[in-house]
């Protein structure tokens, strides 16, 4: 059996075509069921997102198993198939086992990283096993992946640091004040990324939010959205001492916030640390004021700076994550290959072969004194005995190695006398539900 | 070669084992060096433990009374110390910084004179070993908290100049290391202050005075005003932050001083030598 895998990503197809590819969510049945009917596909799973669309299947002959996607994935849009040829990559065998293991781990993401793709790609799983689309060999796959994901979040640092402006200043909130449940947070003005980072801060538990605005009207409705308080533009100093994050986006030609009214700020606060961002052009608060003890201002240039140095961080990971897909990948491909017909049944026979020279040993060790003739017509029986009983599982291993339930009768065999472990080997294999969900 | 001199070198073998993990997980930021590194320090600290308390039975006397002693138990109580900071802050990353400075101590303890010391009978008194246990815990606890102050004045630089290395991904936040400064001061204050009040009751029944100026003695009270003028800053005036973390820092130096300084350049009556009679 072979894996092999059509599809299409940002990196090799841009939006206009990928939404043109895309299958609906709510509505996988009827791709999965067609796709199953394909000639020589004998399982198959689809992930859609935003930025991808994978085929991916269990085949026998895996160059027609692609010409054969290639061709589903265009009829089934009813777009000319000649029109996407130069958009889709296929994969077959190790290539294909790698593009799953590296995509599961959001190696071959947009942002490198990033935590949904493992998530969409469960749920895709969930459909194919929700329409019995998928058998042996594809579910083993796939918890595979998954498994290798993980390992890839646990080992490596790839998922860690925020790799947008608004998360990573809760991030570096996180720096200054370790807990931010007891914090409260002034928003000035009314950018949509301040109130996206806002919304973070609110998920990350801080408790009090001010808003102000020159418009006291808008002010009161973003404050009703966080179950704050709206406060007067024109005395927001006078609360500033009350909360420990500041963030501004006023449309404000000059500093609404000097150095002066800072250290006073400061000095009510008997120096409490203030983190304060300044998502404004041009800038709300005088630069000076990152010259103050226990003040730290950023502004957009400088989480710019935060996400880029992050970025980097997570490209040094990513090498240690392809050596983790590498190792896994050699262990899969060896189970897949083991499920071949032909060395189960010869490892079978060399398994029985060995107890029989065990047993013959010691008989022979107990009874000395048996002649030749006895010890052969002993070792003939023996052996006709192991013939007799493999003759039917062989029979039966010989016989449906060309139909979809061969792989199931080599792995049952290959586990009931635990032949030499195949690797990608069954303690590694979780059940679904075990495996944390992604964010 | 004594059993508790044995255990002793075995002990420095694994505190040296300990900061070479921990200089390997810190320039190379692999996490798991540094996990390792708090599993061979509770090793070390374990057998530390085992050496003191050999090393007690042996002499009869807690062991703190030369300088091999004294280094030894200083370095024990700095490690404990740091163990039970480690409890209750999980910061992996303070251990870079005390167990070195374990580690210096355990050498130059390793290079004094081993032997036990017979001690001076008019010293010999209840009150030395809780003047000098006292002492050395007050050590340790501002020890913690001088290295809480270099990985806040670190942390705050990044912080403050937006440049970051892989460092700052490791360090915990500012408010953290400024909570360990408080709470060292707290815990240390009152040790230390214990200290020299025990350490001049037994003077007074040792030489029939509380307070003889001499150099140790002097120091001593300087680095005591340093830290009341730090607690007093931070209970009323709200320093905290990098005023604090650069007060705890000097003032740990000064505590070295007092400590190695005056027995190197000044003499006196804490000078080890004193001591043993000799």
């Amino acid at each position: 059996m072979h894996i092999v895998i059509v599809g299409l990503s940002h990196k090799t197809a841009p939006v206009e075509i990928r939404e043109k590819l895309a299958f609906a969510p709510t509505a996988m049945e009827r791709p999965l069921r067609q796709m199953l009917e394909l000639p020589a596909i004998a399982e198959g799973l689809i992930v859609s997102t935003c930025n991808r669309v994978e085929l991916c299947a269990a085949t026998k002959e895996p160059e027609a198993a692609i010409a054969a996607l290639r061709r589903f994935l265009a009829e089934y849009h009813e777009v000319p198939p000649e029109e996407i040829n130069g958009n889709l990559y296929n994969y077959q065998g190790e290539e294909a086992i790698r593009h799953l293991f590296r995509v599961s781990s959001s190696l071959d993401s947009m942002v490198l990283g990033e935590p949904q793709i493992l998530g969409q790609i469960k749920t895709a799983y969930g459909y194919a096993a929700e329409f019995r689309t998928c058998g042996l060999i594809l579910n083993r796959f796939l918890h595979k992946a998954f498994s290798v994901a993980k390992r890839v979040r646990t080992e490596t640092a790839i998922a860690s640091n925020a790799v947008s402006v608004s998360f990573a200043a809760v991030e570096l909130a996180r720096k200054i004040f370790d807990r931010l449940d007891n914090k409260g947070v002034m928003i000035i003005g009314a950018g949509e990324m301040c109130e996206l980072a806002a919304r973070h801060f609110v998920a990350n538990g801080v408790s009090k939010v001010l808003v102000t605005n020159r418009t006291f009207e808008r002010a009161e409705k973003l404050a009703a959205e966080f179950q704050g308080k709206a406060i007067p533009f024109e005395n927001f100093v006078d609360h500033l001492a009350e909360v420990d994050i500041v963030m501004t986006s006023t449309g404000a030609p000059n500093f609404i916030l000097g150095q002066r009214q800072m250290e006073e700020v400061l000095k009510r606060r008997k120096n409490r640390p203030m983190f304060l961002i300044d998502i404004a052009v041009p800038r709300d608060i005088d630069p000076k004021v990152n010259k103050l003890d226990n003040a730290y201002l950023y502004d957009v240039d400088d989480l710019q700076g935060v996400v880029q140095a992050n970025l980097k961080e997570r490209q040094k990971e990513a090498g240690k994550a392809e050596a983790i897909v590498e190792q896994e990948i050699g262990q899969f491909h060896q189970w897949l290959g083991n499920l071949e017909v032909k060395p189960t049944i010869i490892a079978l026979r060399h398994k029985f072969e060995e107890i029989r020279q065990q047993e013959l040993d010691k008989t022979f060790g107990n009874l000395k004194d048996l002649s030749a003739g006895q010890r052969k017509s002993i070792e003939a029986m023996t052996g006709a005995i192991i013939n007799k009983i493999l003759h039917q599982p062989t029979a039966i291993l010989k016989r449906t190695q060309n139909d979809s339930s061969g792989e199931d009768y080599v792995d049952a065999v290959r586990t009931l006398f635990d032949l030499p472990a195949p690797a990608g080997d069954d303690k590694e294999i979780k059940p679904l539900d075990d495996i944390e969900e992604a964010g | 070669m004594t059993t508790d001199v044995l255990l002793f070198k075995i002990t420095l073998l694994i505190y040296f084992a300990t900061t070479i993990c921990y200089l390997i997980g810190v320039i190379s930021l692999k996490d798991r060096f540094r996990q390792n590194a708090i599993r061979l320090l509770i090793g070390g600290f374990v057998l530390h433990c085992i050496t003191l308390a050999s090393r007690w039975i042996a002499s009869g006397n807690i062991p703190v009374a030369s300088l091999h002693e004294s280094l030894s138990f200083f370095a024990w109580a700095l490690v404990g110390i740091y163990l039970l900071f480690y409890l209750r802050y999980r910061t992996v990353m303070l251990g870079a910084f005390i167990t070195p400075l374990a580690l210096v101590l355990m050498i130059i303890g390793s290079a004094a004179p081993k032997q036990a010391p017979a001690l001076n009978p008019m010293l010999d008194s209840w009150w030395f070993p809780v003047h000098v246990t006292l002492a050395f815990l007050g050590h340790a606890v501002f020890a913690i908290a001088a290295a809480a102050g270099v990985m806040y004045l670190l942390q705050e630089r990044m912080l403050k100049s937006k440049k970051f290395s892989g460092l700052f991904y490791r360090l915990p936040s500012l408010d953290t290391l400024d909570s360990m400064n408080y709470k060292c001061l707290t815990f240390g204050f009152p040790l230390m202050t214990m200290g020299i009040i025990s350490g001049a009751i037994w003077a007074n029944s040792a030489w029939g005075g509380y307070w003889r100026w001499d150099p140790k003695e002097t120091w001593a009270l300087i680095t005591w005003f340093l830290y009341a003028a730090l607690l007093h800053g931070r209970l009323t005036i709200g320093w905290r932050g990098r005023r604090a973390a650069i007060f705890a820092i000097i003032g740990f130096a000064f505590l070295l001083f007092t400590f190695f300084g005056v027995n190197t350049f000044l003499s006196g009556e804490h000078s080890f030598r004193n001591f043993t009679g000799q």
